[in-house]
This record gives C-alpha cells, structure tokens and sequence, in this order.
C-alpha cells in the first residue's frame, strides 16, 4: 500500500472509480465461471485476486481519496472482492468436487473378480456331525465320555453279556489284536461299537449315569458303497433309578426333533441285543417326505426309499446282566441305551451316495460341509 | 428264515384277504424282521399245461443239439403241438411242461409262436428257471408220470405264492421254523395255532438202533428211528420238492428232501444214515484230537478234542449237529441201465438229536462250517420236538417212498427239569413305563406258551414256566419283552427323564474342538484316516530298522496281509489322502488329522476273561488296562501346492516349511502352548528342514512332535509333489502342558519407544537362540520383538546373516526416556553378542 495521500486528485484514481471497479468485479466473476480445471482457476485466482489483481491495486489507492469518499469506496471494492472470493470458494469446491468424483470413477475395480488366493478349510462332516449330536444331550445334561479304541474283550464282549460262544459275538466282525508274543487270543480286539465305553462309564462314574459315547469302532468289512471297516458310532446310556423304556422313546423323540426338526415321530421295533432286554430298533419319521411318499409312485422319495420310515440304529433297556458285571445293583437301578452310525446319518440327512466319498478324504467333498453342520 | 405264505396257512387261518405285507406287517410289529416279502409267479399268465411228448426229431444242422417235438397238451384237434427244444434230458412219453402262445413267464417273457431253427414253434418246454421255480437250468423239467395232461400248471406246481423272508435274531431259534412263525402268526392275529409238532410218538422201546451217549451234557436227547424197504427210485412229489425251493433249498433226493422238509417245519434238524453204511452202534462223544472225518462237503476234516462227534465202530460219522460224514451219506439213486433196476439206498436210520448250543457254535466256528443245523442248534433247538420231527420223518418216509417203519424206537434222554421264574407281576410295567395289569401280563404270557401261576397267598408274584423251545427266556426281562412287544412297541408313551445337571464338555473335549475348528480356520481340510499300516508305509517314510515306529499293534485278521499292524503315526495316512487329492486334480493342499496311535507298550499282558457275576476288582480291571497298548491322540496336517495361490492380485506363495511349524504352533497355541522349536534331523522330515517341537512339561522340555519339510527321498517314494510338508504333534502331551487359564495382561497406555537393530550372526546360528538371548539381555521394559528382515549377501561373507529386529520398550508407569530405552537395547545386544557371537551391524 502506497502512503496516504494529501495532495490528492480524484481524477487521478481512475482505479476507483464505481465503473472500474464492477468492471473489474465482473471480469473477475466470469474469469472464475470460465475456469475449467483447478489449474486454470490457481491462475484465475491469481489474475483476479492476488496481490497484482485490478481489485488489490483499487484497494491499495483508498488511502488517497479525500476521507468523504473513502468509505464509499472502501465499502465497493470490499464488496467486490467478497463477491469474487466467493466465486473463487465456490467455484474451487465445485472443480475438486469433480475432480475426486473423476479418481473414483478411474480408481473403479471389477469387484466380481474372484479371490481364492487362499483355499478354505474344513472340518469333516463326520466329526462336526458326531459333535451335533453331542451338543444335543450335553444340552440335557449327558456328559460326553471317552473310551480306547483297542479294547480288552471284557469290555467290549463279556461285560456286555456276549459270552465267549454268544453267537453274536461271531456276527460282528472282529479284529483281534495279537498278543506281545504273537498269542493269537491276547483278549484284546478293536473295538466293535462303543459300549465298552458304557461299561468303562458304569466302573468310573458316580451313579446316576448319563453319557453320550462317540467314537471310532471296527469290524473286518471291507469298503464298498455301503460299507466300511472303520466307522462312527455314537452310543447314549443313560442309568438312574426308575426309568423305563417310555424315558427311551421319549429321549429319542427328542433327538429326533433337535436334528431332523420338530414333529417327526420314532418307532420302536422288538429285536435282539445281548446287551439289551427288551430290545429294538429305532425309526424315525422321513423328515423329507414325512411319509406321504409312501404308496404314491408320483412322488417317489430318495431318502426313505418311500418307506415313509428311516432307520437309526438299536436300542433297548440295558440288560440288568450289564449293571451286574458293573456293581450296579439292577433291583436299584435301570436304564436305557441306543446306539447308531454316523456315516448312515450323514448319508440320509444330507444326501450323501457313497460310503467311501466319506472315507477318502477327497477335499472337495469336505470342503463344503465348513465348520459345523 | 423264508416262509411261503401257502404253507402258513396250513398251520394258522389267516383271514383269506390277508396278503404277504399285511402279515409281514404283523410279524414286524412282533418283533420279527421281515426284510422282504417276494411274490413268486408275479406277472406269471397261461397258458402253461402239462403235455406229453409224442415225437421227437433231432435236428443235426445246429451247432448244439435241437429237437423238434411234438407235444399232446390235451387240446384234442388242435394237438399235437410242434416245439422246438435245446434241451435233451427227456424222451418220448414223457411229461413235461409246455407254455403257449398268449402266455407270460416270469420276468414279462410273453410267449408268441414264432420261427426259430428253422421250424415253427408254437410255444416252449420250460426249465424250472424259466418258471422261476429254482435255478435248475440243466435241461427241462420232467413231470412224474401220474399228471394227466392239459393239466394247469401253475396250479399243480404253485407257481404263484408269496414268501416272507425273515432275518432271525439270535435268540429266536424257534422262528428258524415253519411252526415257530406259525406261534407268532397266530399270536399276531389271535387266532389258534396247529401246532404240527402235536403228534402221536410211539414209546421208546429196546429193539431201536443201538445208541451210545457218553457225553450226555453235549448230548440230551438222541431219538433214532429205522425206517425200511425205500423204493430207491421213488422221487420227492412236486408240492415237497415247491415247498424247499420257496424256501430256499434245493431239492436233493426224496429221503433227504424229507429230513429237510422235517427240519423247516418243526425246526428240529435231522439226519438220515443209509443202515448198511453204518457199522455197530451208533456213539455220541467227544473227538479225540486229530481223529479225521470226510463230511458231507467233501471236505477232510481234522477234529479237535472238543468238538461233538457221531460214531460207529470204525470212528466218527458226522459232526454232531454240523454235518454228517459222506462215509454213512444216503447213496444217490442209480440204474445200471435206462430200463433196469434202480439201486440206491433201502434202509435208513434216522436221528433226531438235542446238541448242546455251545459245543454247537465251536465246532461250527472252529471248521468254519456253518450249516442249516448248526444254525438252528447255536440257537437253540426244541429238545421236546426230536420224538415228534422223527416220527413226522418216518412217517413222510412210509407215505412217499414206500417204505416200513420199524418198531424199534431209541431215545435217550437226560432228564432236564423245565425252567422257571419268578417276577413280580408288575415287572413288565415297570420295564415299560406303562400299565399293563396282571391280566394282561399272563395272558401275553401264555400266548408265548408259558405256564403262569400267582403264587399262594402273594398276588403280586407270577411263577412262570418258560416253554422248551424258548431256551432264550431266562431272566425277568426276557418275560417284560414278551408282554411289551406283544402289546405292542408302538403303544409305548413318550416321557423324558430329567438328569442331573451336567458339566458340559471337558476342557480336552473343548481343545480337541478348538484345534479342528483352529486348523479348519487356517485353510486346512480334515481327513480321517483308516490307522491300518504296513511295513511298505514305513519304508517309503525312511524310518531305520530299529525305529520304534515300526513296532505296532498287529491285527490277527487284518483286512489285507500288507497292512496288518495299527499305525503309530498319522502320517501314513495322511501322505495317502494327499497324493488321492493330489491325483485327482487338487493341487494346492493342506489337509489336517487328528486320532489315535497306538504304540505297543511292550509289556502288554493278556487280558483276562473275567467273570461276570460281579463287578471285577480294581486290580483286574488295572490288569486289563495293562494289555492294551497306549493310545495318545495325535494331531497331524500336511501341505502340497501353493499356500497363497497366484492371481490377478499378484504371485502366489508354495507352501513351505515354515507354514508346517505354523500349523503345530496354532495347534499349541489352542492349548495356550508355546512350542519351541529346534533344528533336528528326523524321518521322514528333510534333515535340513525340520524342526523338533518341545513343551514345558512338569518342569522339564518334552519333545511333543517334529515338522517341516518332507525329505525328497520320501516324497519320491510316496509319489507326492515336491517340497511337501507335514507336521506331527502328541496332542495329549501338548494338552498336558496347558498352563491353564489365561491371565489378562496388564496393558501400558504410556508411549512406546521402537528401536531396531540388525545383528550379523553365523549363518549356523539359529533365529531362535538370537531372539532368546536380545528377550533375556532387553529386560523388563521390553514389550515386543519382531524379526523383520533376515540378509545374506557378500558384504556379510560366506556364511554369515544378518537379522534385523525392531524392539518395542514400554514401562507401566511412565513414558520411557530415549536413553532407557538405547540402554535397553543395548544390553539386549550384548547379551546376544555373548550368547551367539553376534555383531551389531554397523557398529
């Protein structure tokens, strides 16, 4: 800013005159309106609003004029340097506003494109299934329970009332373990099922017993379709006093409901178990057809081969022989227990064909039974 | 068990509506499984006669025999029939069975005259196959001569039938007959039961066939009757020979068609010795080890002490209850000539005998020669039956080959008293959950056939004596399941017992969850394995002679005789998962198992048999655990292919070494272990990657597993991709080492103070030593070590590396100052530089 002015002469600050400055003003505005790019608008910027700008230098000579008509003045190139200000803001928000609008749109990925850079993992449905199950009883205060997987006969035939010439103990197909020496009757076998978890449950555990037993069992069938010589089982025994094969109905029941869904009905069917008396199988409602496939060829239902009914496993009201060669006193005491594979479970609950897609361990038949099923 | 409905009914009137599955329904529901009910004869349409052949011309251009027959069917003017024929087994005369055009045989085969061999033939002579009455195909079948022709066939040989076949359970040996599944029809339907067993028996006398029973335990009763002058040629009837075929036997010859018949209707196996083979006394004993007896099969037999012989003068004749020997066989019907005499046998001896179960199912077992007999007899066979299944023998015998039965009749019997209990009359109820009452109890009771009385004076107890073929009924809840299945499983309430409260899973319950759900969450798929193994496994994994992983728990049976032993590793299995994946297109693997081993302890004792009566004692029962090997849960996991695959996203990374350490520490990281890892040199690891894992156990570092890369030989070996990693861990051992729960740490908002320092060490220096010493020598302040970098190049030299750590110092209580935190890096420092030689990078 220049010194102020004594000697001044209105006709001299031209800059300030009302018409100078609006055409100044003007100029500036439609500068600003006609930058095209923040590069264009830093130059408009510096035209119209820097130091050397029209409006600058007419702010710079208020000091000369006579101090009636500085105010005027003041108030006008004020003015108008507010107005361009605000264009500059304005139009300065307007351009950045494209511009990021601009780098988002070239910034833009193909979102479709797939990520597999790391394969996913899972657990096998035979091991989450066995633990569904599980949860189920655990959820009514079973405790889970453990066991050997080679196993003294004792626990796995005798304590279960199948003698040494029970014939069942020919029917199911063992592996007998040889003796250190080779002994060819060492006593010791893989086990069969997983009742000698029971057992073990009855000698370890303070009465009342409510166990859910899961586990690998063996029998010398070799792998088809249909079967395998290592499988899932899971058992349940349940020991207190008073309870009745209506308790086992009921019980089944509700596995039933909490894996299949509410409302499917179980059937018991008398049959034979040494380690039960009475005995049964178990049948569960088809819980895809619920039975209307049943004598309707129209409609034809894979997974109960429109029986209406599928089969679960045995059960039955353990014989009290078996609380005997336990120390339970079977006058005091008496109890249910079922047992079924988890392999046909797996197969009837989620359609699977082939007994050896569950054995092979083929990644692309696990993968997409995940975490839990 | 296969039961024609037809013969059913002979024993039980069923309601004349009642199909196959209406009854196969009610067998079900008491407790029988029928698994299916065939319908013989089904789509099966006439005509089908008998006809009788009155010419034959054979015709030669044919590569195999072909006759043109002509055949009377009884149509009068529009007979003779013209049929062509391949079979040769039959002569002018004779009668056979012919089907005409407009028929349907089994299987939709619709008949239509038709030319074939060059002539016209209006029709067929059917094989017992093509009439689906058995699986005969070795020519037609030939008609006894007794059937007039034009005669329906279908009618006279029962074509169409239905049979139920019945799998029996162990403990119903009385259902393996005709009678058995008539008590349970009848019961099923409440109708009255005929029971064929209810014969008239003349009383044992002293001029029957000479018996000698020296083992009367393995041997209660032995009836033997003499039956004589058989027509050798007489041949079973047709309804005898359908009967067998439906269920399921295959007609033999007419006395042995009889004992088989006998047998499928009363259940009481028989045996038919030609007299004039047998030499003096018949004798029942033991074998005496290494005695040898040729039974019916054909096949030579060498006897153990225990098993139950038949005997003459000259040795043992059958296997009591199995199979009897071929030296007593009834000998086939032959003729010296077409038109001559038929020879054969003329006498027979019969025997109708109670064997015990047991000695039974040994000697079935021990000869693994299971039989109709043996069957029946592990079962249990009615001993009150053997007079009246003798008798109905004999008298098949007389009625249908002719013969005389003779008066003698030889029973030897040792008295057993009849079997009772005693229940509580409401014992059923309390099994069932549900009451029945008292009537109903004995009358369920009854139907079974036992004999049930209320004790004097105390209502509430049943005495009940169990009938003789029911040898299975012998404690109260055999009766209860009588009642509840009489009365029917499915009328049983649904109640739910109420059990104490649990404790939910147990904390290795938990961790074994946890390290699945961990791996599965790190990109590993788990792959159960079988844990069958062999020495071929062990060699592809390079293990030593005398590496104790080779000694295993052997199998006596083992599936296949190049895997008889039970794995000691998971490793095996694994390998084989991952090269299955890998041949079959998966490239890029990590798979993941966790189970058991089984590692012979070496001190195995056998286990005992111990009684049953009671509750063993601690001691045997630690006895029995002492036979079993240890059985540790292991977890492993094995890797192939990329870890990070390439992509649009860039490179991809192969899965290495490290992610195999990676893998045990997660797995140890879910028990809130700390593995600490060492370089080591193990099979089947690379001995230049692998690395032994330690724990803290007890005080002490116990070794829990190895991981790394596999080593070329082996991956050569198994056929596995190269550059394959597994790793191996004791999860039991690393659950043991658990140091519980965590403790929440205590976190410092006061700034950190970073400082990085690079140390030149040997390159034979491990990373770990490195780092453990900067943590001993940083002290207390020190928050965190990370190792960013590790450099090789020539400015270092040969056999050197650099490794660059950025330190992160923290106090609790206040901001650190830039001198305590240099002088806790430098004390770091120094403490490596003692430690491991190392020099401070430019310094």
């Amino acid at each position: 800013m220049s010194a102020p002015n004594k000697s001044y002469d209105p006709v001299e600050v031209e800059a300030l005159k009302p018409e100078a400055i609006d055409r100044a003003r003007d100029e500036a505005l439609a500068a600003v309106a006609a930058a095209g790019d923040l590069e264009a608008l830093r130059e408009v910027k510096a035209a119209h609003a820097g130091d050397r700008a029209p409006l600058a230098l007419a702010n710079r000579e208020i000091g000369a004029l006579p101090p009636h008509a500085k105010a005027e003045a003041g108030r006008r190139v004020g003015q108008a340097r507010g107005a361009v200000n605000k264009a500059l803001k304005a139009r300065q928000e307007e351009l950045e506003r494209e511009r990021d609008e601009r780098v988002l749109v070239e910034e833009a990925v193909d979102v479709t494109l797939p990520y597999d850079r790391r394969p996913a993992g899972a657990r096998h449905p035979l091991t989450t299934l066995s633990e569904r199950i599980e949860d189920v009883f655990v959820a009514m205060g079973y405790e889970v329970a453990e066991g050997p997987e080679v196993e003294a006969e004792w626990f796995n035939f005798d304590a279960l009332n199948l003698g040494p010439d029970h014939p069942a103990r020919t029917m199911q197909d063992t592996f007998f373990v040889r003796g250190p020496d080779g002994a060819e009757d060492s006593g010791v076998v893989l086990r069969t099922h997983t009742s000698p978890v029971q057992i073990r449950s009855l000698l370890g555990r303070e009465l009342p017993v409510y166990v859910i037993c899961p586990g690998r069992v063996y029998r010398t069938d070799e792998l088809d379709a249909t079967h395998t010589p290592v499988f899932g089982q899971v058992e349940l025994l349940a020991i207190d006093e008073g309870l009745t094969m209506a308790d086992l109905k009921g019980t089944l029941d509700h596995m039933v409901s909490a894996l299949f869904g509410e409302g499917l009905g179980t059937r018991l069917r008398p049959s034979y178990f040494p380690f039960t008396e009475p005995s049964a199988e178990m049948d569960m409602v088809c819980f895809v057809c619920r039975g209307a496939s049943v004598g309707d060829p129209d409609n034809p239902c894979r997974t109960c081969s429109s029986e209406g009914w599928i089969e679960l496993g045995g059960c039955g009201m353990v014989n009290p022989r078996v609380l005997t060669a336990c120390g339970v006193d079977p006058e005091k005491y008496s109890g249910f227990a079922f047992g079924f594979g988890i392999e046909r479970m797996l197969m009837f609950r989620h359609n699977v064909e082939d007994m050896r897609d569950m054995v092979e361990g083929d990644v692309r038949f696990t993968r997409p039974f995940g975490m839990e099923i | 068990m296969r039961a024609p409905l037809s013969w059913l009914r002979e024993y039980v009137d069923l309601p004349a509506s009642e199909t196959g599955r209406d009854v196969a329904a009610r067998l079900i529901a008491a407790g029988l499984e029928v698994e299916t009910v065939e319908q013989t004869g089904a789509g099966l349409k006439g005509p089908l006669v008998v006809g009788q052949v009155l010419a034959i011309e054979e015709l030669t251009e044919f590569k195999k025999p072909i006759r043109y027959c002509q055949v009377d069917v009884g149509r009068g003017a529009d007979d003779p029939q013209n049929l062509i024929c391949g079979a040769t087994n039959f002569a002018v005369g004779d009668k056979v069975v012919v089907v005409l055009p407009g028929a349907v045989l089994p299987g939709g085969f619709e008949i239509s005259a038709r030319k074939t061999y060059g002539r016209v033939s209006e029709g067929m002579i059917c094989s017992e196959r093509e009439l689906g009455m058995g699986e005969d195909h070795n020519g037609i079948m030939v008609l006894p001569p007794e059937h007039e022709v034009g005669t329906d066939a279908i009618e006279l040989l029962e074509l169409v039938d239905e049979v139920l076949d019945i799998a029996v359970t162990p403990d119903r040996g009385y259902c393996l007959s005709m009678r058995g599944l008539a008590r349970e029809t009848a019961t099923a339907y409440g109708v009255p039961l005929r029971d064929p067993a209810l014969l008239d028996v003349p009383a044992p006398n002293a001029h029957g066939y000479p018996v000698k029973v020296t083992d009367p335990l393995g041997c209660d009763r032995f009836t033997a009757r003499t039956v004589s002058g058989l027509r050798p040629e007489a041949q079973s009837p047709i309804w005898l020979k359908r009967r067998l075929q439906k269920a399921g036997m295959r007609p033999v010859s007419l006395p042995v068609d009889i004992t088989n018949y006998v047998m499928l209707e009363l259940g009481q196996p028989l045996h038919a010795y030609d007299r004039s083979r047998i030499e003096g006394p018949i004798g029942v004993r033991r074998a005496e080890s290494g005695e040898k007896l040729v039974t019916l099969d054909g096949t030579k037999r060498v006897l153990d002490a225990g098993d139950l012989v038949i005997t003459d003068d000259r040795g043992p004749i059958g296997l009591a209850g199995v199979m009897g020997g071929a030296n007593t066989e009834i000998a086939d019907a032959s003729a010296e000539a077409a038109d001559g005499p038929v020879s054969g046998t003329t006498d027979v001896v019969i025997e109708a005998a109670h064997f015990d179960s047991v000695s039974v199912a040994r000697t079935a077992r021990r000869h693994k020669l299971s039989s109709e007999a043996s069957r029946r007899f592990e079962r249990g066979v009615d001993p009150e039956a053997a007079a009246a299944a003798a008798q109905r023998t004999v008298d098949l015998l007389v009625l249908l080959a002719g013969g005389t039965a003779e008066p003698g009749v030889t029973e030897i019997t040792t008295p057993s008293g009849s079997r009772t209990l005693r229940i509580p009359a409401d014992h059923p109820d309390r099994v069932a959950g549900v009451s029945y009452g008292r009537e109903t109890v004995v009358r369920r009771l009854q139907q079974v056939g036992c004999d049930v009385y209320g004790d004097a004076g105390q209502d509430e107890q049943l005495t009940v004596t169990v009938p003789s073929w029911r040898p299975d009924l012998t404690d109260p809840n055999d009766l209860a399941e009588e009642v509840i299945r009489l009365e029917g499983y499915e009328n049983l309430p649904s109640t739910l017992p109420r059990p104490l409260p649990g404790r939910g899973l147990t904390e290795r319950q938990r961790l074994h969850r946890r390290v699945g759900r961990a791996l599965a969450g790190a990109g590993y798929v788990e792959a159960p394995s079988y844990p069958f193994v062999g020495e071929a496994a062990f060699d592809a994994l390079g293990l030593e002679a005398g590496d104790p992983r080779r000694r295993t728990v052997q199998l006596v049976n083992p599936l296949s005789d190049e895997e008889p032993g039970l794995r000691t590793t998971l490793l095996p299995g694994l390998l084989a998962t991952l090269r299955r994946n890998d041949g079959r297109g998966s490239h890029d693997l990590a798979l993941f198992e966790t189970g058991l081993v089984f590692l012979p302890t070496g001190s195995e004792t056998a286990a005992e048999r111990l009684p049953v009566a009671q509750r063993p004692t601690d001691e045997q029962l630690a006895g029995l655990d002492a036979a079993l090997p240890e059985q540790p849960r292991h977890v492993a996991a094995v890797l192939a292919g990329a870890r990070e695959r390439a992509g649009w996203w860039g490179k991809g990374r192969p899965a290495d070494w490290a992610d195999a350490i990676e893998a045990a520490r997660t797995v140890a990281a879910e028990a809130g272990v700390e593995l600490t890892v060492e370089s080591a040199s193990f099979a089947p690891w690379h001995p230049g990657r692998c690395a032994a894992l330690h724990v803290r156990l007890e005080g002490s570092r116990v070794l829990v597993g190895h991981a790394g890369e596999l080593h070329p030989r082996v991956l050569k070996a198994l056929g596995l991709p190269e550059r394959s990693c597994a790793m191996e861990l004791d999860l039991d051992l690393v659950e043991r080492a658990a140091t519980g729960q965590v403790q929440g740490p205590h976190v410092s908002t006061f700034p950190v103070a970073t400082q990085d320092v690079a140390l030149v060490v040997d390159a034979s220096v491990p990373a770990a030593e490195v780092e453990s010493a900067l943590r001993a020598g940083a002290g207390e302040l020190l928050e965190s070590l990370r190792l960013f970098d590790v450099f090789t190049g020539e400015q270092l030299g040969a056999g050197r590396k650099s490794l660059a750590y950025a330190l992160r110092f923290r106090a609790p209580d206040r901001t650190l100052k830039a001198e305590e935190a240099s002088a806790a890096r430098d004390a770091a420092v120094a403490e490596a530089v003692e430690r491991t030689g190392a020099v401070l990078r430019g310094a």
